[in-house]
């Protein structure tokens, strides 16, 4: 670590040069309220992986209940004390489970973990920039995160529980604390801590879009950024135009829990009494909620889209195949996003005209996604493969989104949709194209820069298995779902015995389980490796995947200012991977055309 | 002591795992596996692309095997007309699905396979190609323009308006069971009013509509076969979701604002019952909008009757007010009251 020390010491020295004076950082200020923008990845990266770990834990705690419905859990009582009653899982708990395990993963670790992991490392190193617009916004982004965290962490240890509504909130139930012991405190933390992560969002946000419109190396137009960063660009503009309104949402859900307004009540008798409220519209709530919700998971699974794009071109040594195409569909992708929300509304009671219109513009979507599967198989034809891990990670990538991706064309018919909706095939559905996928892409990314983060290699071994392990296990816990939701199973049933149509598949939960179980535990693999390597792993070289982005032009561990010198230009795009003629197979951004005679197509020719 | 011997035999395994890694990563610095180039070591290259050609094969076979296996469990009874059209709708889709599934999921291990790194070869350099983008932007195009028109077509036959002759039941969900009211001889369902509701009048229906005195509630729904039914859907605290699982219905019941569903059954529970095998086969209603505790044991029974079977049910039975007389009582002495309450707030509006 001395060595490490030192070489940081000097790069902060010269990145201050112009200043006239310059102080030496000290342990809070390097560490902690760092405002250089890889120490605030690494920190939005600790986070993640943290609440990736309970976010996963509460899913182990409510499969065991749904995989041995008749068994007795007497021996988690050390854990989940009287939540375990008599050996059984409170049904009110088993809801929050739920609940918190979907917050946590949408928000916490693929919103928070993902974009604020990637996005803060790579695209000051990616654009040649020296750090963000605003390292202040950006350490007080991720700061507003931690205090959200906190809040929500806080929040699994009340008395009366965590928020138990769903992780969609749908008032009345998360409105009326009578209604579910969920809707007490543990919903006034849910909303407190979601408004001040939407808090965090925004400063992340409005810091990575200036960054990349105005930071960028000489050189480096729009046309020659690696996909990575059009994916994380696109990312922050879908949160900065649709975070706001699940603000308002949460906003009015507050109002109508602790100050008495009617937003989405009206006509409501419970717990023995006729309430006030009336003229407020549930279905309200619903259209807010998911205005934010469906581009939510466009920015869950676009930064992948990036990640996984230059995985693939790197490792498979060939451009991505359909450079501008992936763009386009990306962009396709982003502004359709905005306009299908009601989707999820199918069966709400909403006019059926506008179900219609909703269908359509839903089935749309799969025109930009199918374009992005082909050019992805597209880019592996012909290559010269190196499995490495993030590379193993990639190609699963893109075999889940397939699979997740195409039920996607079932739901989002509205016909099909009336049996569907709410059943484990919308589990299946969801899980496989932007949980177990995005998870993926976000492994992906974390195998293929750690090097550049910690200045070591993780074992490649070790990810191996880990990948193994959870390539299998995704595809365990998730294909037998689509069986249980075409057969109707109700999602958010803390169990199905009660029902003779719902009583059969008994094994296949168990199956479930045990699937979900391994899983879990092949994570463990996965954390051993991550510590270890930081520490112990085996010192990495400056660019150890012979990949062309500037990110990988840097020191091996860079420093505050990222180059110790001047910042790079580029010249040409960041894919030029076995060109013909050329030395070896992989031309960095920042060799001109004038040092590649060899190579040059014609119209390079003359090209600087 | 059994606990704490686990727990050593845990920790030794651990031991011997980490012992294991370590021995793994010094054998591989011998052989000088870590000079080269992270990826390009021959055996991890062709261990791990042989995986994903295994997976590709072991994992196709074992999802066709597991399908075939559940087929039976995963295809509930269908009962209504339009059931048979969304159900057709669906395996069609999947049938598309499942084409697209299986081509892309082939290339994409076959190719993982068949390009693995090799040492004397090179990539071949081939960024794009306008033409082949075109083409596969057009065919998936096409084909969501089909699924949408087939799926459009569908949903506007499910969603137009209920047939005048239906059968008119109104089902309101409440925490955690369901309440369904029948309109009686006279066909029109009574007012009803959330303030109105207590422990006997669960509905809150307003027994001052001469329209509410022939409205019966019975603890099942019977509905005739070959008719249309006509579902009118309330919820009186939070947002519930009827579900028919045999009969493809699913609409929300959300408080506030009622909701619809029309349907027509196409099989009497006696039917299915023989054609399952099943005698104990019930047609069931269901929740599926999570709505508290019980959301999981929202259960109620649906029956479907032969026309003339569900004449004779209807006949049997008797109004709910017919039952509990004193409500009406207690009922117009409400009112009167409401009344007082209304004219007492318009003074106060007009004084202020």
């Amino acid at each position: 670590m001395s060595s490490t020390d030192i070489s940081l010491n000097k790069d902060v020295h010269h990145a201050h040069e112009e200043h006239d004076h310059h102080h030496d950082q000290n342990f809070f200020e390097k560490y902690i309220f760092s405002q250089d923008h890889k120490v605030i990845a690494k920190q939005f990266l600790f986070a993640g992986i943290f609440w990736g770990f309970i976010g996963g834990f509460l899913s182990i705690i409510f499969r065991l209940q749904l995989g041995w419905p008749e068994a007795t859990f007497t021996f988690l009582e050390p854990i989940l004390g009287n939540w375990i009653v008599n050996g059984k899982l409170d049904p009110e708990f088993y809801l929050a489970l739920v609940t918190m395990h979907g917050t946590i993963m949408v928000f916490f670790v693929l919103t928070a973990g993902l974009s604020g992991t990637f996005s803060n490392f790579l695209i000051p190193l990616q654009i040649g920039a020296r750090d963000m617009a605003s390292g202040f916004m950006n350490m007080l982004s991720f700061w507003v995160f931690f205090l959200a965290s906190v809040i929500m962490f806080w929040s699994l240890f009340l008395e009366t529980g965590p928020a138990g509504g769903g992780w969609t909130v749908y008032p009345p139930l998360s409105a009326l604390p009578q209604a579910i012991s969920g809707s007490k405190g543990g919903m006034t933390m849910w909303l407190i801590s979601m408004a001040l992560f939407i808090v965090s969002q925004l400063l992340g946000g409005v810091n990575y879009i200036t960054t990349v419109i105005n930071l960028r190396t000489k050189g480096m137009s729009m046309t020659k950024l690696p996909l990575t960063i059009w994916s994380f660009f696109l990312t922050a503009i879908l949160g900065l135009l649709s975070f706001p309104v699940l603000l308002s949402a949460a906003l009015l859900l507050i109002f109508d829990r602790s100050f008495g307004t009617s937003f989405f009540l009206s006509d409501i008798y419970i717990a023995g009494e006729a309430l006030a409220n009336t003229g407020g519209s549930a279905i309200l709530f619903q259209h807010l909620f998911w205005f934010l919700g469906h581009p939510e998971v466009y920015i869950v699974i676009l930064p992948t889209f990036g990640i996984v794009s230059e995985v693939i071109a790197t490792n498979a040594r060939k451009p991505i195949f359909g450079y501008r195409a992936m763009i386009g569909s990306m962009l396709g992708i982003a502004v359709l996003s905005f306009v299908v929300w009601a989707h999820h509304m199918f069966v709400t009671g909403m006019n059926p005209f506008l179900g219609s219109v909703f269908m359509f513009l839903t089935l749309i979507i799969a025109v930009p996604s199918a374009v992005k599967v082909f050019n992805w198989i597209a880019t592996l034809w012909r290559g010269n493969i190196r499995f490495t891990t993030a590379m193993m990670f990639a190609v699963a990538f893109v075999s889940l989104f397939i699979s997740g991706g195409l039920t996607g064309i079932i739901l989002g018919n509205s016909a099909l949709d009336i049996q569907l909706h709410d059943t484990y095939f919308v589990i299946a559905h969801f899980h496989l194209v932007m949980g177990a996928a995005a998870f993926f892409g976000m492994f992906c990314g974390i195998y293929h820069w750690f090097p550049k983060m910690f200045g070591r290699m993780m074992d490649e071994k070790l990810g191996a298995i880990h990948f193994w392990l959870t390539f299998l296990s995704a595809y365990l816990v998730f294909m037998p779902m689509h069986y249980i939701g075409i057969a109707g199973f109700p999602r958010r049933y803390y169990s199905w015995t009660g029902f003779d149509a719902f009583n059969t598949f008994t094994d296949l939960n168990s199956f479930i389980s045990i699937a979900a179980i391994l899983g879990f535990a092949a994570q463990l693999i996965f954390l051993f490796n991550f510590i270890y390597s930081i520490f112990k792993g085996r010192r990495a070289t400056a660019n150890p995947w012979h990949s062309n982005t500037l990110e990988w032009t840097t020191p091996v561990n860079p420093g505050h200012g990222n180059w110790p010198g001047e910042i790079p230009a580029v010249y040409r795009w960041p894919y030029d991977y076995s060109k013909p003629g050329a030395p070896e197979d992989y031309i960095p951004q920042n060799v001109p055309f004038s040092q590649t005679q060899s190579s040059n197509l014609p119209y390079e020719r003359d090209l600087e | 002591m059994i606990t704490f011997a686990i727990g050593l035999s845990i920790v030794l395994l651990l031991v011997i795992l980490f012992l294991l890694f370590r021995i793994g990563t010094l054998a591989s610095i011998f052989r000088g596996s870590t000079q080269r180039a992270a990826g390009t070591t021959k055996t991890s290259n062709k261990v791990n692309s042989l995986l994903m050609l295994l997976f590709l094969i072991v994992g196709g076979a074992a999802f066709a095997w597991s399908f075939a296996d559940a087929w039976d469990d995963m295809n509930q009874p269908i009962a209504s007309v339009h059931g048979a059209w969304t159900d057709s709708l669906f395996w069609t889709t999947m049938i598309v699905i499942g084409i697209v599934f299986v081509i892309t999921q082939i290339l994409l291990f076959w190719y993982s396979y068949k390009y693995q790194h090799k040492e004397e070869k090179r990539a071949y350099y081939y960024p794009h190609n306008n033409k082949l983008e075109i083409v596969w932007t057009m065919i998936p195009a096409v084909v969501m323009a089909l699924l949408v028109f087939a799926g459009w077509k569908t949903w506007t036959n499910i969603t137009s308006a209920a047939p005048a002759d239906s059968v008119v039941i109104e089902v309101m969900g409440k925490q955690f069971s369901w309440l369904v009211r029948y309109p009686g001889p006279d066909g029109k369902l009574g007012e009803a009013n959330v303030h109105l509701i207590d422990a006997t009048n669960e509905i809150g229906v307003d027994f001052s509509d001469p329209n509410a005195m022939d409205d019966f509630m019975p603890r099942e729904i019977h509905v005739p076969k070959g008719k249309p039914v006509h579902l009118k859907i309330r919820s009186r605290d939070v947002i519930h979701s009827v579900f028919l699982p045999h009969f493809r219905v699913k609409m929300d019941a959300v408080p506030g604002m009622p909701t619809k569903f029309w349907f027509v059954p196409t099989k009497t529970t006696a039917e299915v019952r023989t054609e399952t095998g099943n005698p104990d086969f019930n047609f069931e209603l269901a929740c599926t909008e999570i709505c508290g505790r019980g959301h999981f044991a929202m259960r109620f029974i649906l029956v479907v009757d032969e026309p003339e079977e569900y004449e004779e049910w209807l006949a049997s039975q008797t109004p709910f007010i017919e039952q509990n007389p004193q409500l009406l009582t207690k009922f117009t002495l409400d009112s009167k009251d409401q009344v007082v309450l209304k004219k007492s707030t318009e003074e106060v509006k007009t004084e202020l």
